[in-house]
């Protein structure tokens, strides 16, 4: 049976449904400690004085720091791993974050003491008699405002709170005059409001020095072990990385903000040698709000030009990017990398120009959240294609079609060179939404909308066809753009002599499901059973080295890496068969689990070759005992998904409720090796897409308060606010890796969003409005309807 | 200061001291190291903590571990039996219900008590129940069909 392309039920189910899944809090290890942070209550004060005195004596409390003995001891702050420079030259701003402030805090929630104390309770209890005085400075959170004359500065080193200045695109003289020539412009202005990636599981570190043999181990919550072992031990702590183990184990869901490298990891790490315990620190969901990095948050101004037959002419955006108080480890990348390179779209758009501006806000900071910019250009793209089809009076469907990027296969056809420095791999656009269009019944349902409205009802439809970025590489390409670090992966397949496998990949699974795919592939490829294959992942002690997961990179790079090792055990495999069966290596074919001579029944299989392998009684001279190999995977370009996107939605004249009625998905994400895996990707991805467009955003008063830091006050999807989904897929391979996979992570965030807004701008016709912001709530509505 | 609790947890009686304002949460979590019952916020907002007092689903971190004193509790270390998964387990697993496994035992908490009172739910009824709790990675689509699952499953034995 082939395993490739199989809905396999997940292996790693049975702890999780069991309630043997082990998270790091789940973990409790002897004399160990609890830490509970002292934060800033302000968004922007002076720090007069903390006094630690009267917290010191309470029961329980073993230690406490503050930022003037991190200042001391000469601890480093977390360093950001991606550098963009301003359009001269200049290095961007780059700030110190140092684990714990000594004089100045610059955004709720910043860090100013830790208590270390026997309980949890105990140390909550301290923490809340560390007396710290503030003086009290105003402060700024939008990052348009932030850029303006005499606004607060977040950092005294970076006028108007620039870190980067910085453009893409053709020249913008002639994207000007081809935005003045066009006969139709269509202009946005508008918001991507600012949203929590809010994974269940809060964020959650325990640092463990042993004296022993003077080594550290550090479990932490982490989408990627071993980077935030070289982050923390080569930038933060200057201590030996041989000597520190990270582990990952289970992970409740990340969505990117548990990519980065934060200052509680590196300081339950560094405290923990200072007072010989363990130290275990967990957020509590209001500090989960202000700590963890926040997702999107762009002013922009987008123009789209058209010719008279519909074509697009020219784009021009200006954004400015929230990037928050401080560099998080991937910030400077998102905006600029992962949004700028996007702007082509689906579309032939001949002339694009981007200008951005990088802000340092006093908000939490923002990074990677699923989709990480490729949402932002999206939304951008498709707000500007609905609405321009409106404004036209054209049909949104058939202007995308008449904008498509003729299909492609990236094989016997080019890859398509855009206007903004990507190549796209392989793509058929016109297929997904025809494919889309014909779930959805179009032409019936612009026929039951016409009807519903003369019954005064509003119905809309709202279109979104996308193309995302994933598995970014090559590592020089990256490391050409800023990037600190490589962007491969690494795999390492180890035959057991009982033919059993196990595999030690760097990629992580929070919920991804690699224990299953990933032995899908391993043994399919070899031929055995499933259950010979275990997929090992989230300890730098086993696992030689990873990136991580993020970027919907897993399969498309981790995956080959681990095909790459798959492909070096079969050759030596060949080599001990071919001995054993007297005959030389290429007479040999591998299927079905053993070696046969082309021809013959004469075979061997995999057990007997890896047993041999290890017991080289009789064996080929010149080859080494065992059957191990590791490899690495840099991958030659970015893999391009893409897909279409449709939603229906009903509002409620009277109360403004947007009810989403239907939702379909149509995405092409290569090829797939577990479709129902694949699917509860884009069904997940999906809901997180509306809770951007119906529900999801940070409200921050001027003082800098986050007014909706709690899950009674920040609106997730729930269960009732969402229908079942319609999803189907169309195949058109990466013909740049060996299993022809794209990434499905991050496609159904990407689509998600503008299909829903534009759904209920397009059941907002009558009322003659072309934008609400995000998220689009019933007040909202009710406010446009009522003409408010 | 302490307090003696005594509570039936899992068909198990313990008898335990503790502080008074230890939620029943951290009770089992922290004193009988039963951690398949997570802890996802501090507003009673998320279900990740949902247990079955008395049969019936309880958000566990609403209660002090002495508010629980003489009942019983089951958490979703208690659901299968005799070695055999609860059918909301099966369900789960047989519909892909589940991702990062953090929102599960609640899901499957909440889900029990649904269908201890109505056993064979439809869509939307599913959908109202679960609402008191989040799942970030699923979209809640196949969750729903787990339910169903169980529900045909236990409707049929
Ligand atoms: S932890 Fe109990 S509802 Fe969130
Ligand atoms: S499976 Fe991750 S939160 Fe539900």
């Amino acid at each position: 049976m082939t395993l490739i392309g199989t809905s396999v039920k997940r292996v790693e189910d049975k702890r999780f449904i069991t309630g043997k899944g082990r998270y790091t809090d789940d973990i409790v290890l002897p004399q160990m400690t609890f830490a509970y942070f002292v934060r800033s209550p302000y968004a922007h004060a002076n720090i007069k004085s903390v006094d630690i005195s009267s917290a010191s004596e309470m029961d329980g409390v073993v230690k406490i720091y503050t930022g003037k003995d991190i200042a001391e001891s000469g601890i480093n702050g977390v360093p950001c791993g991606w550098q963009v420079d301003f359009k001269n030259g200049d290095t961007m701003k780059e700030p110190p974050h140092p684990l714990l402030v000594a004089d100045k805090v610059r955004h709720a929630g910043d860090a100013v003491a830790v208590v270390i104390a026997e309980t949890y309770a105990q140390a909550k209890d301290a923490a809340e008699s560390v007396m710290v005085d503030y003086e009290v400075l105003p402060a700024v959170v939008n990052a348009k405002a932030a850029t303006q004359e005499g606004a607060p500065l977040v950092h005294e080193d970076a006028p108007n709170n620039l870190c980067f200045d910085w453009e893409l695109g053709n020249p913008k003289a002639e994207v000007d005059a081809a935005i003045e020539g066009s006969h139709h412009v269509t202009t946005l202005d508008f918001i991507n409001q600012r949203v929590i990636p809010n994974a269940i599981e809060p964020r959650s570190a325990i640092g463990h020095f042993e004296g022993h043999n003077d080594r550290y181990t550090l479990y932490t919550t982490s989408q990627n072990p071993h980077l935030t072992r070289l982050l923390m031990c080569a930038f933060v702590l200057g201590i030996p990385e041989h000597k520190v183990r990270v582990v990952s184990p289970d992970v409740g869901g990340g969505f990117g903000s548990k990519i980065f490298h934060y200052i509680e990891e590196a300081l339950v790490t560094w405290a923990s040698k200072q007072i010989g315990r363990p130290i275990k620190w967990t957020a509590e969901r209001s500090e989960s709000f202000v700590t963890d990095a926040h997702g999107r948050d762009h002013v922009t101004k987008a123009e789209m030009g058209f010719d008279k037959d519909g074509k697009i002419t020219a784009l021009r955006v200006k954004t400015y990017a929230n990037l928050g108080a401080y560099l998080s480890t991937f910030a400077p990348a998102v905006p600029t990398w992962l949004h700028g390179t996007l702007l082509q779209g689906l579309y032939t758009t001949p002339l694009i120009h981007i200008d951005l501006e990088a802000v340092f806000t006093h908000t939490t900071a923002v990074d990677a959240y699923r989709g990480a910019g490729r949402p932002e250009a999206t939304y951008l793209l498709e707000r500007l294609l609905d609405t321009a089809a409106l404004e036209m009076g054209t049909d949104p469907a058939e202007l995308r079609l008449k904008n498509f990027i003729q299909p492609f296969d990236g094989v016997t056809q080019e890859g398509y060179q855009t206007q903004v420095a990507l190549q796209y791999d392989s793509g058929n656009y016109h297929e997904v939404l025809h494919k889309a269009l014909k779930m959805v019944g179009y032409e019936d349902f612009r026929a039951e909308q016409k009807a519903a409205r003369e019954n005064g009802k509003l119905l809309g439809i709202g279109f979104s066809t996308y193309i995302e970025a994933c598995g970014i590489a090559p590592s020089a390409v990256v490391g050409s753009l800023g990037a600190r670090a490589g962007l491969y992966e690494s795999a390492q397949v180890r035959v057991q002599p009982t033919g059993k496998v196990s595999v030690f990949t760097g990629a992580h699974s929070h919920g991804q499901g690699h224990e299953t795919t990933f032995a899908q592939v391993v043994a399919d490829k070899f031929g055995i059973p499933l259950e010979d294959v275990e997929i090992v992942h989230g300890d730098s002690e086993s696992v030689a080295f990873g990136m991580g997961t993020y970027g919907s990179r897993s399969l498309a790079v981790g995956g080959s890496a681990i095909v790459k090792s798959i492909e070096k055990v079969l050759e030596k495999g060949a080599k001990i068969a071919a001995h054993k069966l007297e005959c030389s290596a290429e007479d040999l074919e591998y299927a079905g689990g053993k070696w046969t001579v082309k021809g013959t029944d004469k075979s061997i299989s995999f057990g007997d070759i890896s047993l041999t392998a290890y017991v080289p009684h009789d064996y080929p001279t010149g080859v080494e005992p065992g059957l191990d190999f590791s490899s690495f995977y840099d991958p030659t370009n970015f893999t391009y998904p893409f897909g279409a996107h449709i939603a229906i939605v009903e509002v409620d004249k009277d109360t403004g409720k947007v009810t989403l009625k239907r939702f379909i998905a149509v995405d092409d994400v290569g090829n797939v090796i577990n479709p129902m895996i694949v699917d509860g990707q884009i069904h997940g991805g999906v809901a997180q897409g509306i809770g951007q467009a119906l529900f999801e955003g940070t409200i921050y008063d001027e003082s800098g308060q986050l007014l909706n830091a709690s899950y009674m006050d920040y609106v997730m999807p729930r269960a009732d606010d969402l229908p079942n989904f319609e999803v189907d897929r169309t195949v058109t391979p990466c013909p740049h890796n060996p299993l022809g996979v794209k990434g499905a992570g991050e496609a159904g965030c990407i689509g998600a969003t503008p299909a829903v807004v534009n759904a209920v701008m397009d059941a907002l016709t009558p009322y003659g409005i072309h934008d609400i912001e995000m998220p689009v709530t019933s007040q909202k509505v009710w406010n446009v309807i009522n003409g408010n | 200061m302490q307090v003696e609790v005594s509570l039936t947890v899992n068909g198990k009686l313990y008898k335990q001291n503790v502080e008074p304002r230890m939620l029943l949460v951290q009770f089992l979590r922290d004193e009988l190291r039963l951690t398949g019952t997570h802890i996802g916020c501090d507003t009673s907002s998320c279900g990740a903590c949902t247990v079955l007092l008395d049969g019936k689903a309880l958000k566990s971190c609403t209660m002090l571990a002495v508010q629980a004193n003489g009942k019983s509790v089951k958490t979703i270390e208690g659901m299968a039996e005799n070695g055999a998964l609860h059918p909301l387990q099966e369900g789960f697993h047989q519909e892909h219900g589940l991702q990062c496994g953090f929102c599960t035992p609640g899901m499957i908490m909440t889900a029990a008590d649904l269908l201890s009172h109505n056993p064979s739910p439809n869509e939307h009824e599913i959908r109202e129940a679960l609402e008191g709790n989040f799942c970030r990675c699923t979209g809640y689509h196949n969750i729903v069909k787990s339910v169903q699952y169980a529900a045909n499953k236990m409707q049929a034995s």
